[in-house]
């Protein structure tokens, strides 16, 4: 009798595994949902091909020589120069890839120091809740109190004018959203079942947030991502702008300043290089976060 | 009277965070960014010299007492005088106040109403080409620096065409209309592509929920369903948008004003990064955060009167 039961359920479970195969995992179906679609390929290559430029031009590969003096000052564009030159005869172009390397460097950094704060201040406030919690609350309800631009500024002003004061303001300014948002997510996931199996299993607190929770709400890091960096790139062409950011060398933020007074002239190549090249990385990482956005955050799929 | 308990309840929860901003802008400028004096003095100053000069400013006291002062400012609006100009910096940005909304409140009306109206058409037309389309002009806009709009309009506009002033500002109304038009108009083409997109997400979240299907199952049309059903239930977010978006307009429009010689706020705040003016910096970052934790106090009441649903906790 009992042998006949198990046998017959043995066959309804082969028939319902076999009907219904292992579904893909999150990241799977999100990575052929996005190699799919045309404009996010070509988006992730506009990334690549930057970050390559970047760190070719960091290795000193390319675009080292940007203070070299090519043509005369203010060439237009032509063969010789596709990009024409600026005041002291370099050629834009390098100047436009030394920019790259610049912009590229800034959005790294401000990830790199923004991330992991807002990644681990997010999750020990919801995990722990209680004091940790208000006092994290605090912390950003403060910071996202006073407007970044003044944080930025004067965090650039008392670390001295350069890149360095870059990375750690607008690092140290951006960590606010990601941690709101891990905050939420982990304080919703800490109770769920698969978190109270690995407690049974004897997982300790640090092993069930790092180890279980985390991995869970990973995506909403790679959205987060790819908006930060763009924002990050913003910021930079802003300071360089307002002379706060990068010093003695070029970068798109820079080259938009000289263009300032080069416009009347009828010189209008430097300002169209920097544009350019800033508004195409821009696009593909707004390409990329949507793709992402839409292939990742399950609460939207489907519509 | 449970709306009155909230409220006071919630300006209590302020005190904290004011402090808070207070003892992050103290420790910015007393203990990261060391002895302001040869700043101030500049490089040839004698030990004397920059002894009275700690002295004056009031650096040689306890650190606890220099972060009194700073609370003390936060309520008093008593900032001291600014170390480029001398002036009064309380008195300074009274002045910079007027030309900053003139430009900002007007500009941030017209995107606003024009955004929200967009936004509207794009839901109504969602999928479709008009959809389409707009969102592409937006996600591209979006993409080109805010530089390069401000440089080629003044330069094209201004400089080649003529039909407007390069830059400038005069006082009183309605003298200054005609120099507030040109960066009015690059303030809304700037601000259109983030707002419709924000606007047109808010309205399809609300488009998929129950009532609307309801809605339109009992017959009505999908003009009223948009405007009386699922435009009335977005006002939460749209409010939230809009009313955090306005301190940021008393703070005023950094880039646009440099760059039209607009004698506001923004450029003061300008001009005291360029002149190391510590004080002046401190005074607007304290100002401006004020500003930001009242508005963020009334987006939460208006939260009550947009939706009773909201049970005040």
């Amino acid at each position: 009798m009992i042998e006949s039961v198990l046998r017959t359920s043995r066959i309804i479970m082969d028939k319902i595994i076999e009907e219904n195969p292992i579904s893909d995992s999150l990241y799977k179906s999100a990575f052929i949902r996005m190699v799919k679609d045309p404009s996010t390929m070509l988006a992730l290559t506009v990334v690549m091909i930057y970050t390559v430029t970047a760190i070719l031009s960091a290795l000193g590969m390319v675009a080292t020589d940007w203070n070299l003096e090519v043509g005369t000052s203010y060439a237009a564009p032509s063969l010789e120069h596709w990009l024409g030159t600026d005041i002291f005869g370099r050629s834009v172009l390098t100047k436009v890839i030394h920019g790259t390397q610049v912009a590229m460097s800034v959005g790294f950094f401000t990830c790199l120091i923004a991330i992991p704060i807002g990644v681990l201040l997010g999750a020990i406030a919801g995990y722990f809740g209680g004091i940790v919690d208000d006092f994290v609350v605090w912390f950003y309800n403060t910071l996202s109190s006073i407007p970044s631009i003044m944080l930025i500024i004067s965090i650039s002003l008392i670390m001295g004018r350069g890149l360095l004061a870059v990375y750690v303001a607008l690092g140290a300014t951006s960590w606010v959203n990601l941690c709101r948002l891990i905050r939420a997510e982990v304080m919703k996931h800490k109770n769920r079942e698969y978190v109270q199996a690995a407690h049974a299993l004897g997982a300790g607190n640090a092993r069930r947030l790092f180890r279980h929770i985390l991995p869970n709400i990973f995506h909403i890091v790679i959205i987060n991502t790819s908006l930060q960096f763009q924002t990050a790139i913003k910021s930079e062409v802003i300071l360089s702008f307002l002379g706060i950011g990068v010093q003695g060398q070029p970068s798109w933020g820079t080259m938009i300043d000289d263009a300032k007074l080069e416009l009347a002239r009828g010189v209008w190549w430097q300002l169209f290089a920097a544009t350019v090249a800033m508004f195409i990385i821009v696009l593909a990482f707004n390409i990329l976060g949507d793709a992402l956005r839409d292939a990742l955050d399950p609460k939207i799929k489907g519509k | 009277m449970d709306n009155l308990k909230y409220f006071l309840k919630r300006l209590l929860q302020t005190i904290p965070i004011l402090l808070g901003v207070c003892l992050i802008i103290f420790l910015l400028f007393h203990i990261v960014s060391g002895d302001p004096t040869h700043l101030i003095l500049g490089k040839n100053a004698t030990k004397q010299q920059m002894a009275e000069l700690r002295e004056q400013l009031g650096l040689n006291r306890h650190w606890f007492i220099q972060y009194l002062d700073v609370v003390k400012s936060a309520f008093t609006f008593d900032f001291g005088s600014s170390w480029a100009t001398k002036q009064n910096i309380a008195n300074m940005v009274k002045e910079g106040i007027t030309p900053s909304l003139t430009l900002t409140l007007p500009a941030f009306i017209i995107s606003t109403i024009f955004s929200l109206m967009l936004g509207v058409l794009v839901a109504y037309y969602r999928g479709g080409k008009v959809d389409r389309y707009v969102r592409v002009i937006c996600i591209c806009g979006m993409s080109i620096p805010s530089l390069s709009y401000i440089l080629f309009f003044q330069w094209s506009l201004a400089y080649k065409l003529g039909w407007f002033d390069i830059s400038g500002y005069d006082f009183g109304f309605p003298n200054f209309i005609p120099y507030i038009i040109l960066p009015g108009i690059i303030w809304i083409i700037l601000s259109i592509g983030p707002d419709v997109r924000f606007f047109r997400t808010v309205i399809l979240d609300e488009l998929y929920q129950d009532y609307v299907r309801t809605a339109r199952a009992k017959g009505l049309n999908e003009v009223t369903v948009l405007f009386k059903h699922v435009l009335k239930n977005t006002l939460i977010p749209i409010i939230t948008y809009v009313v955090i978006q306005l301190p940021y307009l008393i703070l005023g429009a950094l880039l646009l004003e440099s760059f039209f010689s607009i004698p506001g706020l923004g450029g003061l705040i300008l001009s005291a990064l360029n002149n190391n003016d510590f004080p002046v910096l401190k005074a607007m970052a304290i100002l401006s955060s004020i500003a930001i934790i009242i508005f963020s106090l009334i987006t939460d009441f208006l939260y009550t009167l947009a939706d009773p649903r909201v049970k005040l906790k």
